[in-house]
């Protein structure tokens, strides 16, 4: 042979030939059957490039994989797999589904992502409302009724849904702007309303303010402001305000009127998602029974 | 005839980048090291195969097995432990454990672990006596493997080793999936034929894992792929026994009648035993894992030698050192041998590095029996609402919701009575659909059996009650119905709008 390699003398080790500023490399080679697996695994990523849709150009791969079917598949796997039990949640009353807490359980999960998706936007992600007209869900103050029948009933048909029939719909006159009462009128019914909450500051005006609360108001509103469920009529003498409790914002309510709107989700959701969603607000813990 | 050039004949330039494999054929020894070795072969492979059968009472519906990793349900069955998926650090603390074992025993007599307990060795060791029941000993391995050619009997006994590994992979892969399901219900299951995909596919892997590494891949698993002969130098020092060729005896090597050579008659007997293929006379070095076979081969050669054992030992550095030096003005051979083990002293197996890693693992032992001892059976977890933080109720009062996560280890569901402490008088409080209230008027929850129940909590104060801060600290209990000690107690606040 040409040249015998060098042997370092004290490792007994031969080196590779290269030398820098007088230091020697030694050759210490990786063993055959790593350079092999090495080999293997190339082999693997190409015969995974044929496999699945890797190159471009080339279509589905020779699997015929295709990433968004299987998704969809997956899905609608998942959906068949929820159908019993969404078919118990549609056939099971109210009553029966909270009194089964395997029922419970899975209408409370499944209601708590429904009212994220359809319902977070205006009543807050837990329910908490907002302010500007979108009511709390988990304080004791129903405009509607906060009886579970009540609430699916809202639900399915909403408030002031123009889409439907039978949804709920009431009309407050818009006093000011109608001209049925004057500016001042309206300061002093305002201050009568202030009043029934123990609020008010100026007996007078309340005193003037009262017989118009009689003339107008008492119908719909009771003649404490103690409100009425059935036509949609906010108690005015509690601590919850939904377009806020100060002397301009009852004023403005009382000048303009107020009426928010909701979707009917009826046409929208699946029923057993509608029982899901008011056992989630159910257990948000200010509904009032069955 | 032109004969291949072994690596070292070529030019620098002509040299393979890669090492080929030295093939070891290790011989069959017989001795004291040897016999531990089996032992302990027995008692770890007895262990690996037989414990998932140990059955263990745990009552209806509960595993009976006593060993048990249930998946599906995310339990872990030791004996009479069970571990739930949130209490994994029991399990890191064991992993923990076993490294700083590990260090202790490395430090104070070296590679034990690799040399007597590594399922690397212990299923090798049973995969080199399986071959050389099969193929024969060292020599006639060595002269098959050299054939050009192999006769019939050859092929049949290779044929016959391969079927015999496999089948002892097969068994392996068979053992390990017992400890993932019921063994007793998967032996049926086998028998009918109706294995589940993924158990099978677990076997297969196993298997093929087992005849890999212990029947192919062998040492190089040691010197090529384990980290642990690359730091393990870190725990030993001259204290630490490590196996040890007495050079100050052996040397110089020679022949049994050459009065001027020392006791090392350079049979290559240590070599040829090593499952590893290393010379334990060139010093301690990484390939060597301390399975001490080395002893009983050299010591054999020494009795047929009338001569006294011991030329490789489990020694330690300092006594090297110290017999060396005592040694290194009489001449090579029998006179040697006397001064030199008269200057070893006592190893000092206590000293800081071996205390230190014994009271590591002491510490993190007691850590895990106080866990252990401490453990609830009922634990509660309050999550408080965060969206809404409180909520205004009509006549002004304020209410906070809690969700109240109640484990329960025990067996059997039981109710318990909710208390919640530090809040005003006129503070209210009720459990959503609960199943009732305590003879005190206390709302009752159910605890789910062996299982986390899911309640929800509702604290109520009303206006003239609420507290001037913000910020209430409230401890909430779960006390047995009608009153006693709190089996779970846990602490969080209520919250209130500014005033």
């Amino acid at each position: 042979m040409a040249n015998a390699p060098e042997r370092d003398a004290h490792s007994g080790t031969t080196t590779t030939g290269h030398e820098w500023d007088g230091l020697k490399e030694l050759n210490t080679p990786l063993p055959t059957w790593w350079l092999w697996t090495f080999y293997a695994t190339i082999a693997f990523s190409l015969l995974w490039l044929v496999l699945y849709p890797a190159l471009p150009f080339t279509g589905t791969g020779l699997l015929g994989s295709i990433a968004r079917q299987e998704a969809d598949a997956d899905h609608a796997a998942r959906i068949a797999a929820a159908e019993p039990m969404l078919a118990r949640l549609r056939q099971a009353e109210l009553p029966e589904i909270l009194a089964d807490a395997e029922l419970r359980a899975y209408a409370i999960a499944g209601g708590r992502t429904a009212f994220g998706n359809s319902c977070a936007g205006c009543h807050g992600a837990g329910g908490q409302g907002a302010a500007g007209g979108f009511p709390s869900l988990a304080d004791d103050d129903w405009l509607w009724g906060g009886r579970l029948a009540e609430i699916e009933q809202t639900i399915r048909h909403g408030i002031r849904a123009p889409d439907d029939a039978e949804t709920r719909l009431s009309q407050m006159p818009r006093f000011l702007a109608d001209g049925m009462l004057t500016a001042a009128q309206v300061g002093d019914v305002a201050e009568h309303v202030l009043s029934l909450s123990g609020r008010g500051t100026d007996a007078a005006a309340a005193a003037r303010g009262a017989s118009l609360f009689a003339e107008n108001c008492v119908a719909c509103h009771g003649e404490r402001g103690e409100g009425n469920r059935e036509l949609g009529a906010p108690s005015l003498a509690d601590a919850v305000w939904l377009y806020g409790g100060d002397r301009a914002s009852v004023a403005r309510s009382i000048s303009y009127a107020r009426a928010g709107v909701m979707p009917a989700w009826g046409a929208r959701l699946d029923p057993a998602v509608i029982r899901m969603l008011v056992v989630y607000l159910h257990s948000l813990g200010g509904t009032e029974g069955q | 005839m032109t004969s291949i050039p072994s690596p070292e004949q070529l030019a620098p330039e002509e040299q393979p980048l890669y090492a080929p494999r030295k093939r070891v054929y290790p011989q069959a020894v017989r001795g004291p090291v040897r016999r531990v070795k089996w032992a302990v072969l027995i008692l770890c492979l007895g262990l690996y195969y037989l414990l998932p059968w140990l059955r263990w009472d745990r009552g209806p519906g509960m595993p009976d097995q006593a060993v048990l990793v249930d998946m599906a349900q995310g339990r872990l069955f030791f004996f009479w432990l069970e571990i739930w998926p949130q209490e994994v650090y029991y399990l890191t603390g064991l992993l923990v454990l076993g490294a700083i074992a590990i260090f202790a025993a490395t430090s104070v007599a070296g590679r034990v672990w690799c040399g007597f307990a590594c399922p690397q060795t212990v299923w090798t060791d049973l995969f080199m006596l399986v071959e050389r029941w099969i193929e024969g000993d060292r020599n006639a391995r060595m002269r098959r493997d050299r054939k050009k050619v192999w006769s019939w009997e050859d092929r049949g006994r290779k044929a016959a080793k391969h079927a015999a590994w496999l089948f002892i992979a097969q068994a392996t892969g068979g053992a390990w999936v017992n400890y993932f399901n019921d063994a007793p219900t998967l032996f049926l299951q086998f028998l009918h034929v109706e294995v589940p995909l993924g158990v099978l596919g677990c076997m297969a892997l196993f298997t093929f894992t087992t005849y890999l590494l212990a029947g192919w891949a062998r040492e190089q698993v040691c010197t090529y792929m384990c980290p642990w002969p690359r730091f393990q130098s870190a725990m030993l020092d001259a204290d630490s026994f490590v196996v040890a060729y007495r050079a100050w005896r052996g040397e110089t090597r020679g022949k049994a009648k050459d009065p001027k050579a020392g006791d090392c008659v350079d049979c290559g007997a240590c070599v040829h035993a090593c499952p590893t293929g290393v010379d334990i006379r060139d010093g301690y070095q990484m390939g060597c894992i301390g399975c001490g076979l080395c002893i009983d081969a050299c010591d054999d050669i020494m009795r047929k030698l009338g001569r006294a054992p011991g030329l490789i030992a489990f020694e330690t550095d300092v006594n090297l050192a110290a017999s060396a030096a005592a040694t290194s003005a009489l001449p090579p051979g029998e006179a040697r041998l006397a001064p030199g083990m008269a200057a070893r002293r006592i190893p000092r197996l206590i000293r800081p590095r071996s205390l230190m890693y014994a009271g590591v693992a002491c510490v993190v032992a007691a850590l895990m029996v106080f866990g252990l001892a401490t453990r609830q059976e009922v634990a509660l977890d309050v999550l408080r609402d965060r969206q809404p933080v409180y909520v205004r109720l009509s006549d002004g009062g304020i209410r906070n919701g809690y969700a109240l996560k109640l484990s329960d280890r025990r067996h059997a569901s039981a109710q318990l009575a909710v208390q919640v402490e530090g809040l005003p008088r006129g503070a209210s409080w009720q459990v959503l659909d609960g199943p009732g209230l305590d003879a005190a008027g206390r709302p009752l929850v159910a605890t789910q059996a062996d299982g986390v129940a899911e309640w929800r909590l509702l604290v109520t104060l009303p206006a003239a009650a609420l507290p001037p801060a913000e910020s209430t600290p409230v401890t909430i209990r779960l006390l047995p119905p009608g009153g006693g000690h709190a089996l779970a107690s846990s602490a969080t606040v209520f919250l209130r709008p500014k005033p």
